[in-house]
C-alpha cells in the first residue's frame, strides 16, 4: 500500500504561548516544537497499516525550515520518506493554502490513504484535512477513532454525541484521526540513526505550481483579556446575600 | 555546542518516554518498587539501554555524548530509585562484560542486558567491606570445572529481581590485588538466596537486597576476563558506575531549583512572595553556579574519555561534587517550602530522602578524596 501522512509542527502542548506586541503572530523565541498530537496518531495508524499490509509511507509537511525536524521524527518511527514543501511565502499560511499545497505534493504520489490529524494544536482551525480531500477529489471520513481495512474498502468509527457512526469507504480516502485511535510509538534509538538518512524532497510552492496569495489572513492576535477579579457578597444574612446575588447576575452578568 | 540535532532527537523521545512510561508510576513504584523486567523491555526495545556497546550484541555502537543525553534524561525521573536501577544495568553490571568479558559472556549475558531480556545487578558490598572492597570474603574455589562461591552480599540493587549479578569474589587466599575474580552469577542457581530484601530511608522505588550464596556452583566460562584480575576489572567498571551520576545529578538540581523557584513565587509570606527576598534568591544562584561547574566538569569527562584518556581522578571529582551539591540542594529546597516541604505529597521530599545515597553509593565522599589525593601523589 501506498500510504500519506501530513504532519504540522506546532508548539509544545506545555508551551508558554505569548502574542508578539504588534499583534502579528505568537512569539516564537525560546518555543519548543513538536509533531501535532493528532498527526502521530495519523503517523502510527500509517505504520500500523503498512506493517499489516505492506508498502510504504511517505510523511508531507508545509512548514518553515525547522518543521524538518517533525519531519524527521516521523522517518524515525518508521516512515520511508518525506516531503518537506517550504517557502517563506508560506509561513504561517491558511488552511486553503496549506491544503493546496499538500494536495499538489500528494497528486504526484498516487496514495491509497492519506492520514491528516483532525486539527492541529496551534490554529486550531480543523479544516486542512477536508479541503485536501475536497481539492483531491476523494472521499473524507473525519474524526475517526478506529479503522479497518478489508476488501480494498476502509471501515471506520466515528464517534457522535452519545452513539459511535460505522463509516465505510472505498479507496483512495483521507482519514481525519482523533484520541483513542492508537497509541504511538516512540522513535527507537536505531529508528532516530536511520531517520538520518532516509530521503527527504524540499519543494517551494513554485515547483509545486500553487497559488501563494491565502484565502484567509489572520489580521490581528491579541491575547484573552485577564479575568477581571471574583466578587464576595458581604453580610449576615444569608436570604439578603441570596437576593443580591440574583440581583447582580440579572443586571451586571447578565445571564439570568 | 555540546549535542547536534541527532542527539536532540534522541533526548526528544528518551524524554517522552520518562513522562509517559516512568513518571506516572513513579507515586505506585515508591510504594511497590519498580517492575523491571517489564520496564527494561519497553528500554531495550528502543534501544535504550545498550547505546555504547557493539551492535553485535544488540548495541547502538555510539559514543559517551549519546549515553550521556540518556543520563542526562533519566535525570528528569521523579526521584532517584528507578534511575539507580536504570544505571545499574547499562553502566554498573554489564561494562565489565563488554570490555574484558569473552564472546560467549557477551552473547549469553551482555545481549540480553541490552534487550532488556534479563535485569542485572552489580554484587560488590559485603557486610563486613563496603568502602574497603579489599577486604571482601565471598570466596569462589575452581573445582571440577566450577567455581564453588561461598559468602554473602548486601545493599544490593535490584538484588531481589535480578537474572544474573556481576560478582566480585575472592578466588586465592594469596595476599595482593591478584586474587580475585569478577563472576557472572546468573540468580536462578542452586544454592543462591535472596536473605532480606531491604527497607530503607530512600530510593524506595529501587529494590535493594541482601544476598547468601551456599556452595553455588558457577561454571567456568562465567569468568570475567582472567581469575585473578577481577580486582582490577571492577575498579575500572567502577569508573562508568560513578560517571553515570553525574548528568543526572546536574538535571535533578536544576529541576529541585525550577520548581522551588515557582513555588517561592506563588508563596506570599508577611506580604511579598517568598522569591523577593534576597537571602532565599542569593542561595539559589548559588547552588546553580556550583551545579553549572559540576555540569562543565561532567561534559570535560566526556571530552576526556572520548579522546581516550584516564579520566579517574576527575570522575572521583565529580562523584564527590554531585553527593554534596545534591544533598545541600534537596534540603535546602526542602527548607524554603516550609512544613510543604515536610509532607510526603511534595515531591521535594523524596529527593531530600533520596539524595542522600549520592554521598555513600557507588563510594563514599571520603573514598573519593582519597582517590584524588593519591593520584595527586600525597
Ligand atoms: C541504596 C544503596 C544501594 C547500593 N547498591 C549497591 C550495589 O548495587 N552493589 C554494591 O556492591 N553495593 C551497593 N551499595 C553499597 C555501597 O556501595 C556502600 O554502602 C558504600 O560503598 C559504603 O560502604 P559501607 O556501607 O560498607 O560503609 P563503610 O565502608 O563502613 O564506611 C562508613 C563510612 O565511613 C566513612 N569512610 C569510609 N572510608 C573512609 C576513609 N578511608 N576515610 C574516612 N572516612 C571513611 C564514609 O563516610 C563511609 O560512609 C549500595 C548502598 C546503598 C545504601
Amino acid at each position: 500500500m501506498n500510504i500519506v501522512a501530513c504532519v504540522k509542527q506546532v508548539p509544545d502542548t506545555e508551551a508558554l504561548i505569548k502574542v508578539k506586541p504588534d499583534g502579528s503572530g505568537i512569539d516564537e523565541g525560546g518555543i519548543k516544537w513538536v509533531m501535532n498530537p493528532y498527526d502521530e496518531y495519523g503517523v502510527e495508524e500509517a505504520l500500523r497499516l503498512k506493517e499489516a499490509k505492506g508498502g510504504e509511507v511517505t510523511i508531507v509537511s508545509v512548514g518553515p525550515a525547522r518543521a524538518m525536524e517533525t519531519i524527521r521524527t516521523a522517518l524515525a518511527m518508521g516512515a520511508e520518506k518525506g516531503v518537506h514543501v517550504s517557502d517563506p511565502l508560506l509561513d504561517n499560511t491558511d488552511a486553503y493554502t496549506t491544503a493546496a499545497a499538500l494536495a499538489a505534493v500528494i497528486k504526484g504520489l498516487n496514495p491509497d490513504i492519506i492520514f491528516c490529524g483532525q486539527r492541529a494544536i496551534d490554529d486550531d482551525s480543523g479544516q486542512v484535512g477536508s479541503i485536501l480531500a475536497a481539492i483531491l477529489g476523494i472521499p473524507q471520513v473525519t474524526i475517526v477513532t478506529k479503522l479497518e481495512m478489508a476488501d480494498g474498502k476502509i471501515k471506520a468509527i466515528k464517534p457522535i454525541e452519545g452513539a459511535q457512526l460505522v463509516i465505510e469507504s472505498t479507496l483512495p480516502c483521507v482519514i481525519t484521526t482523533q484520541k483513542g485511535l492508537n497509541e504511538p510509538r516512540y522513535a527507537s534509538l536505531p529508528g532516530i540513526m536511520k531517520a538520518k538518512k532516509k530521503p527527504v524532497d524540499v519543494k517551494n510552492a513554485a515547483a509545486l505550481g500553487i497559488a501563494t496569495e491565502p484565502k484567509a489572513k489572520v489580521a490581528k492576535m491579541t491575547p484573552p483579556p485577564d479575568r477581571a477579579p471574583g466578587k464576595i457578597i458581604a453580610g449576615d444574612d444569608p436570604a439578603a446575600k441570596a437576593a443580591e446575588l440574583v440581583r447582580l447576575l440579572r443586571e451586571e452578568a447578565k445571564v439570568i | 555546542m555540546y549535542f547536534d540535532e541527532t542527539h536532540e532527537a534522541f533526548r526528544a523521545s528518551i524524554r517522552r518516554f520518562v513522562d509517559k512510561e516512568i513518571n506516572p508510576y513513579m507515586d505506585e513504584w515508591e510504594e511497590t518498587t519498580a517492575p523491571l523486567h517489564e520496564l527494561f523491555k519497553k528500554m531495550g526495545d528502543l534501544g535504550f539501554l545498550g547505546i555504547r556497546y557493539d551492535p553485535k550484541y544488540g548495541g547502538q555502537g555510539l559514543d559517551y555524548w549519546y549515553e550521556t543525553v540518556m543520563l542526562e534524561e533519566i535525570g528528569r525521573i521523579h526521584g532517584m530509585g528507578v534511575s539507580t536501577a536504570i544505571a545499574v544495568q547499562t553502566n554498573m553490571a554489564t561494562p565489565a562484560i563488554a570490555a574484558f568479558g569473552s564472546e560467549y559472556l557477551k552473547e549469553t549475558y551482555l545481549k540480553p542486558a541490552i534487550t532488556g531480556d534479563m535485569v542485572t545487578a552489580i554484587a560488590v558490598t559485603e557486610p563486613d567491606a563496603g568502602s574497603d572492597v579489599f577486604a571482601i570474603k565471598s570466596k569462589a574455589i575452581k573445582k571440577n570445572g566450577y567455581y564453588v562461591l561461598n559468602g554473602s552480599k548486601t545493599y544490593i540493587t535490584n538484588g531481589t529481581q535480578a537474572d544474573y549479578l556481576t560478582l566480585l569474589a575472592k578466588t586465592s587466599d594469596e595476599p595482593g590485588y591478584h586474587s580475585f575474580g569478577l563472576f557472572v552469577v546468573p540468580t536462578n542457581l542452586p544454592g543462591f538466596h535472596v536473605s532480606k530484601k531491604l527497607d530503607k530511608l530512600g530510593l524506595r522505588s529501587s529494590d535493594t537486597a541482601e544476598l547468601f550464596f551456599d556452595n553455588v556452583k558457577i561454571p567456568a566460562e562465567n569468568v570475567i576476563g582472567d581469575d585473578r584480575e577481577g580486582f582490577i576489572c571492577q575498579m575500572k567498571q567502577f569508573q562508568h558506575e560513578r560517571f553515570a551520576v553525574l548528568p543526572g545529578t546536574c538535571v535533578g538540581v536544576d529541576n529541585m531549583i525550577a520548581m522551588t523557584v515557582d513555588y517561592l513565587r506563588q508563596r506570599i509570606v508577611f506580604g511579598k512572595p517568598l522569591i523577593t527576598k534576597q537571602v532565599l534568591r542569593h542561595r539559589l544562584a548559588g547552588w546553580l553556579m556550583r551545579n553549572e561547574a559540576l555540569r562543565q566538569l561532567t561534559y570535560h569527562i566526556v571530552k576526556m574519555k572520548m579522546e581516550g584518556l584516564d579520566a579517574t581522578k576527575e570522575v572521583s571529582m565529580g562523584k564527590y561534587l554531585a553527593g554534596q551539591l545534591i544533598s545541600e540542594v534537596a534540603g535546602g529546597c526542602l527548607q524554603m517550602y516550609g512544613g510543604m516541604g515536610f509532607m510526603n505529597e511534595t515531591l521535594i521530599s523524596r529527593y531530600f530522602r533520596d539524595a542522600r545515597i549520592m554521598s555513600i553509593g557507588g563510594g563514599a565522599d571520603e573514598v573519593m578524596l582519597e582517590i584524588i589525593a593519591r593520584l595527586e601523589g600525597f
